[in-house]
């Protein structure tokens, strides 16, 4: 809640003068009962037409006036819950950018989006309700049987008791439904998921005969979801009628009362009308509180989907800050162990070697033989359990993530271009590349060939995901990406595999070219599962089950290494 | 809001008959008794001549009449909620298990055409909003018309002046409101323009977030979302206030109402027009006449989004089934492995003809490899083989019976099927490999996933075999999902298999390993298979190369290198020969 209260900030002054309007709108509208009694009372009891015409005149000013504060109350509350909407949208967003997929992979990305856009609408549109209504409704019951009680003191607590019945009613209601609306949107939930899971398995499906189950499967989930929802309206259905009940329960007790008062004389006809016009407010005030329950109990569950968003702490943080060291290997694993989760087997064990500067390693092993993860614990995506990764001589927890980033230029496993332009897409690790720089990353990618036939070239505009271009194309794309920024550390993670045989080869030579134009800086960790790719590394690493089972040059490995020479035998290499 | 939606909508109703005129009467009932309290209650007080002058013998008569009428239309109306509520979701219920049933039979080539989230979302939040717009529309719009009936009719007979003058100036709250409305509909436009020029852009950026990390460009995507941030709460704002204005201009309408009530009340009880009951009787009502058409307005919106809900999923309910299987249709359960197609033609569009004139034939167990570059027409082979899509000219038959004759399911158990985007349930590992075969054993799971090579990461997942396999295996690697889907395929024992570059992403050495255990799986089976493989294809009896909708040449993988022809070129560039 702290995290969300913050974005209040600011509002202050909206957020106290929108309540005060409303409140002065809710006193102008209690205000009428009155005129209307003295109207009965004194202009129809002393038959006097000019008194009722001024009252009129008056009812007519109250409702200007109420009409007046209404609407700078709305002015001040749509103000308010844009700024905060605004605010905690952008919070929520600038927390999901510091979390790591791993952090948030129970909420998934659908689920991330949703909290940025759709929760935070639903709070907003909540506040925005609060404002509006949040002061209106309590003092037009209050101010209705304060009103009530100046009239006679009797009447005005039977109100109260009627009031408190019908509070109470609604609490019930609430506590009994509120549960619920986190029921019905996870069944929901569940609906759309499995309307998916149908939708992309369709041929599956079809292909196995399987399609009576699979709309069993959703026919029993639907219905769950609709028996919820009955279950669950019966009682919420029961809440405006009980709040009749009470409500009229009070005003024929006060009317029986006010019968008896007019027969003393202690009380006129007219306030025994205004009476029951109070109650009638009183009624309706708390009527529109609980329709409004459905919003704010929605908006409840999103604040606390929102706040557990907000309240992860990034496992992996920044480090104190450093400088690498030029005499210091370009990176180094110093007995690395590392597993994904607890109980789970360890994805690296014991792994130790270094890297030299200029040095083109490769690493090449099975699927779950830990390339991947050796890459996402040099990036720092994760911390080592044991051990210690090194960049430049420097542990890598000691840098900033920024100083750590800005060091490594990496290509992932999959390919993920942005929309906008290539240029944009070029410069997004190097925002002041100049054009130059962007053509010689483009060449050393082997992409010049095919964004110099785009009519636009370089600003060829790019749909969501590089949409518009090939596997090969967007690959090569991001290639380039990772080498615009000039990287003292370039990983290839399995990056260059929807390319063909030439350009890859091409490619290689390109990078190397790039790695003595840089004073034999560039250090380069190829991951492949292609021996092709990274046979002419200086070293190449074999691992197996997450340990490292032999490395060297291919040569020597092809002739001592048993499980290398079976990956070379499965891709037809035998030299 | 077309009258034949509305004429369908409502018959969806009508298995529910019983229960629509019970609503209807709990509605007329509970409006018409909750009128008759402040009837009982002005009776009252017209009863209180003044100070000593109150007549308690019929003020006790109506009040305890008061009591009764409001205790049954607080019954009544409970009961039209209940009532309304149960039928808007059963209906809502029947059209989402049409939709749900209708998608699971119309022809694939409509599906792949459509985003599958926005069918999805028909499913859940389009039968959502028709369940509530019925809900509205039945609950809100009968009772109001009760009620502006009701009160119209008492208040004319009370005073016809003043009830005209209640009756003419209330309306102009609506007339107030839909000028707003159709002013601020622009605003409200270009509002949900920047909103999904945001959401378009969260979602980008959360997918992509590692990347974007790794890139350093957090600080900049922060300053982009920022400026749209901003465009969206300038829009927002706007929109939001002036629809805001609605609320306190029609409550300004009825003030306006009430007053002229009291005042014209007074005057005319002045002249004995009027008893002050009756006074007291035309305040509360003219309260009573203003409420429906307050909330008509929200409802409106509301029964307007279900209208469009409501078309959208008749839209599905009437895309054309497949055509059912003949009556007679063969159900062969065993295939010897005869594959034939003679001059099999199919276009995606009529005007671009796609598969011209294909023809293969299969023996028993052999090994049909389909090679070609992208967009060739390998998986629309495979499409057609299945079923999936229907032939437009030609024939497809299976140990001689042309394909059209035997039943779908039937045919397409003789396969066994390993797709490109390996798709599994969100259930557990082992229900998932059985997933064709529900009652398998625990034993053959165990067995399947073995010779699948599966079981070696299956005993490395937190449960084992009863993992449960979040969002489709989101958590696996695509290696580990393929290996599932071979595991299915193992369990499956299916006649004939069709592999659609089914292991393309697993490394090289695995797939050696699975290639053994297919290779025992393949004997004696007849087996397609696209493949980019080098192995796959050189192990192959005939491999046809496609290219454009064709076969361009056919051979074992020798013939076709000597060839030096379409093939060898593709081969060469792939493979960077040998």
């Amino acid at each position: 809640m702290k995290q969300i209260a913050k974005c209040f900030k600011g509002n202050y002054r909206e957020m106290t003068l929108g309540p005060l309007f409303k409140l002065a709108e809710a006193v102008l509208e209690l205000l009428v009962p009155l005129v209307t009694a003295s109207i009965i009372d004194v202009g129809v009891a002393n038959g006097d037409t000019a008194f009722v015409l001024q009252r009129g005149g008056l009812l007519l000013l109250l409702a200007v006036l109420g009409a007046a504060a209404g609407l700078t109350c709305q002015y001040f509350a749509a103000g308010a819950a844009a700024n905060f909407g605004q605010h905690l949208r952008r919070q929520v967003f600038a927390q999901v950018m510091r979390l790591s997929p791993a952090e948030t992979g129970h909420i998934g990305t659908g689920g991330l989006s949703t909290r940025i856009t759709n929760d935070v609408n639903q709070i907003q549109a909540a506040l925005n309700m609060l404002i509006r209504l949040g002061t209106r409704v309590p003092f037009l019951a209050v101010g209705g049987i304060l009103m009530a009680m100046i009239l006679n003191v009797r009447a005005g607590l039977i109100y109260l008791a009627a009031t408190a019945l019908i509070t109470l009613v609604l609490v019930l209601v609430m506590r009994h439904t509120m549960p619920k609306y986190g029921e019905i949107q996870a069944g929901q939930d569940e609906l759309f998921r499995l309307g998916m899971e149908n939708l992309e398995g369709v041929r599956v499906i079809r292909a196995f005969s399987r399609q009576g189950s699979e709309k069993k499967t959703f026919d029993a989930s639907a219905d769950r979801l609709t028996k919820l929802l009955l279950r669950t309206g019966k009682i919420s259905a029961a809440l405006n009628p009980a709040a009749s009940v009470a409500a009229n329960g009070a005003v024929i007790l006060v009317v029986w009362l006010g019968a008896g008062y007019v027969h003393a004389g202690t009380m006129q006809t007219g306030e025994v009308i205004a009476l029951v016009n109070y109650m009638t407010q009183v009624l309706l005030a708390l009527l529109v509180a609980a329709n409004l329950i459905v919003l704010f109990t929605r908006a409840i569950a999103s604040v606390k989907r929102v706040e557990s968003v907000l309240e992860i702490q990034p496992a992996v943080t920044d480090g104190p800050s450093a400088a690498g060291r030029t005499d210091a290997p370009a990176f180094a694993f110093k007995g690395v162990e590392f597993c994904y989760y607890e109980g789970a087997d360890n994805a690296l064990s014991g792994l130790s070697f270094e890297a030299q500067p200029g040095q083109t390693i490769g690493v090449i092993g099975g699927t779950g033989s830990g390339k991947s993860t050796l890459v996402r614990l040099l990036l720092r995506h994760y911390d080592v359990d044991k051990g210690s990764v090194e960049v430049q001589g420097v542990d890598v927890r000691r840098y900033t993530l920024p100083q750590l980033h800005e060091k490594i230029g990496v290509v992932p496993q999959k390919t993920i271009l942005f929309s906008g332009t290539i240029r944009t897409n070029l410069q997004m690790a190097a925002p002041n590349a100049d054009e130059k720089a962007l053509w010689d990353a483009l060449r050393a990618a082997q992409a010049t060939d095919f964004v110099r036939q785009k009519k636009e070239g370089l600003d060829t505009p790019l749909g969501e995901g590089g949409a518009g271009l090939s596997g090969g194309q967007r690959q090569r794309l991001a290639i380039a990406r990772a080498l615009v920024r000039r990287p003292e550390i370039l990983i290839l993670d399995d990056a260059a595999s929807a390319l063909d045989y030439a350009t890859e080869a091409a490619l290689r030579r390109a990078l190397k070219a790039l790695a003595a134009e840089s004073g034999n800086r560039m250090t380069t960790l190829l991951i492949s599962q292609r021996v092709a790719a990274i046979r002419q590394a200086d070293v190449i690493l074999v691992l197996d089950e997450g340990r490292l089972v032999g490395k060297g040059v291919h040569e020597s490995l092809l002739r001592e290494n048993e499980l290398y020479r079976e990956i070379c035998a499965s891709q037809g290499i035998d030299h | 809001m077309r009258k034949d939606t509305l004429k369908r909508l409502l018959s969806y109703l009508r298995p529910y008959k019983t229960q629509v005129v019970l609503a209807l009467l709990c509605a007329f009932a509970s409006v018409l008794l909750s009128l008759l309290g402040p009837v009982f209650i002005g009776r009252a007080i017209d009863a209180m001549l003044g100070p000593g002058r109150v007549q308690f013998a019929p003020i006790v008569r109506v009040l305890s009449l008061a009591g009764v009428a409001i205790a049954l239309s607080a019954v009544a109306g409970w009961g039209m909620q209940v009532l309304t509520r149960c039928l808007s979701a059963k209906a809502s219920q029947d059209i989402r298990r049409q939709v749900f049933t209708r998608l699971n039979e119309v022809p694939l080539r409509k599906l792949d055409r459509r985003r599958h989230g926005e069918l999805a979302s028909r499913l859940v939040n389009d039968a959502d909003a028709v369940a509530e717009g019925l809900m509205q529309g039945l609950g809100q719009l009968f009772p109001g018309l009760v009620t502006i009936l009701a009160t119209i009719g008492v208040m004319l007979v009370l005073n016809w002046v003043i009830a005209l003058v209640v009756i003419l100036i209330t309306p102009l709250s609506i007339l107030f409101a839909q000028f707003v409305g159709r002013r601020t509909a622009r605003f409200f436009r270009s509002m949900s323009n920047a909103q999904g020029a945001t959401s378009g852009f969260v979602g980008e950026m959360v997918e992509g977030r590692r990347v974007l990390q790794d890139l350093g460009y957090e600080q900049e995507a922060g300053r982009q979302f920022d400026r749209l941030n901003a465009d969206y709460t300038r829009e927002y704002r706007r929109a939001v206030l002036y629809s805001s204005f609605i609320n306190p201009g029609t409550r300004f309408v009825n003030a306006i109402v009430f007053g002229a009530v009291a005042v014209l009340g007074g005057i005319y009880a002045i002249h004995g027009g009027i008893t002050v009951g009756g006074l007291s009787v035309f305040l509360n009502y003219a309260n009573q006449y203003t409420k429906p058409f307050n909330e008509v307005t929200a409802v409106l919106t509301q029964v307007q989004t279900a209208f469009a809900s409501v078309e959208r999923l008749f839209e599905v309910i009437d895309w054309t089934p497949e055509t059912p299987d003949a009556k007679g249709a063969l159900a062969p359960s065993h295939s010897e492995g005869y594959v034939k197609a003679e001059e099999v033609c199919f276009s995606y569009n009529k005007e671009i003809p796609f598969i011209r004139s294909f023809s293969f034939a299969t023996q028993p167990g052999t090994r049909i490899a389909l090679v070609g570059p992208t967009g060739c027409g390998k998986t629309t082979i495979i499409n057609l083989l299945m079923r999936f899509y229907e032939v437009d000219a030609g024939s497809i038959t299976v140990d001689g019976q042309e394909i059209r004759t035997v039943r779908r399911d039937a045919l397409r158990s003789l396969y066994g099927m390993v797709l490109q985007d390996s798709w599994l349930k969100q259930a557990t590992v082992r229900d998932n490999i059985a997933y064709a075969n529900p009652g398998a054993s625990d034993d053959e799971v165990v067995e399947a996933a073995k010779k699948a090579l599966a079981h070696g990461f299956i005993k490395r997942l937190p449960q084992g075999y009863d993992t449960v396999l979040a969002r489709g295996g989101e958590d696996l690697s695509a290696g580990e999902k393929q290996l599932l889907c071979i595991a299915r395929i193992m369990l499956a024992k299916p006649d004939m298999l069709i592999l659609d570059e089914a292991t393309s992403s697993i490394d090289t050495r695995t797939e050696l390993l699975i290639q053994k255990a297919m290779e025992r799986l393949m004997v004696g089976r007849t087996s397609f298979v696209v493949a980019h493989r080098l192995s796959t294809i050189q192990n192959a009896d005939e491999i046809l190369v496609m290219d454009a909708g064709q076969i361009v040449e056919r051979g074992r993988h020798e013939e076709l290198l000597e060839k030096g022809g379409f093939y060898a070129g593709l081969y060469n560039s792939q493979f960077g020969g040998v």
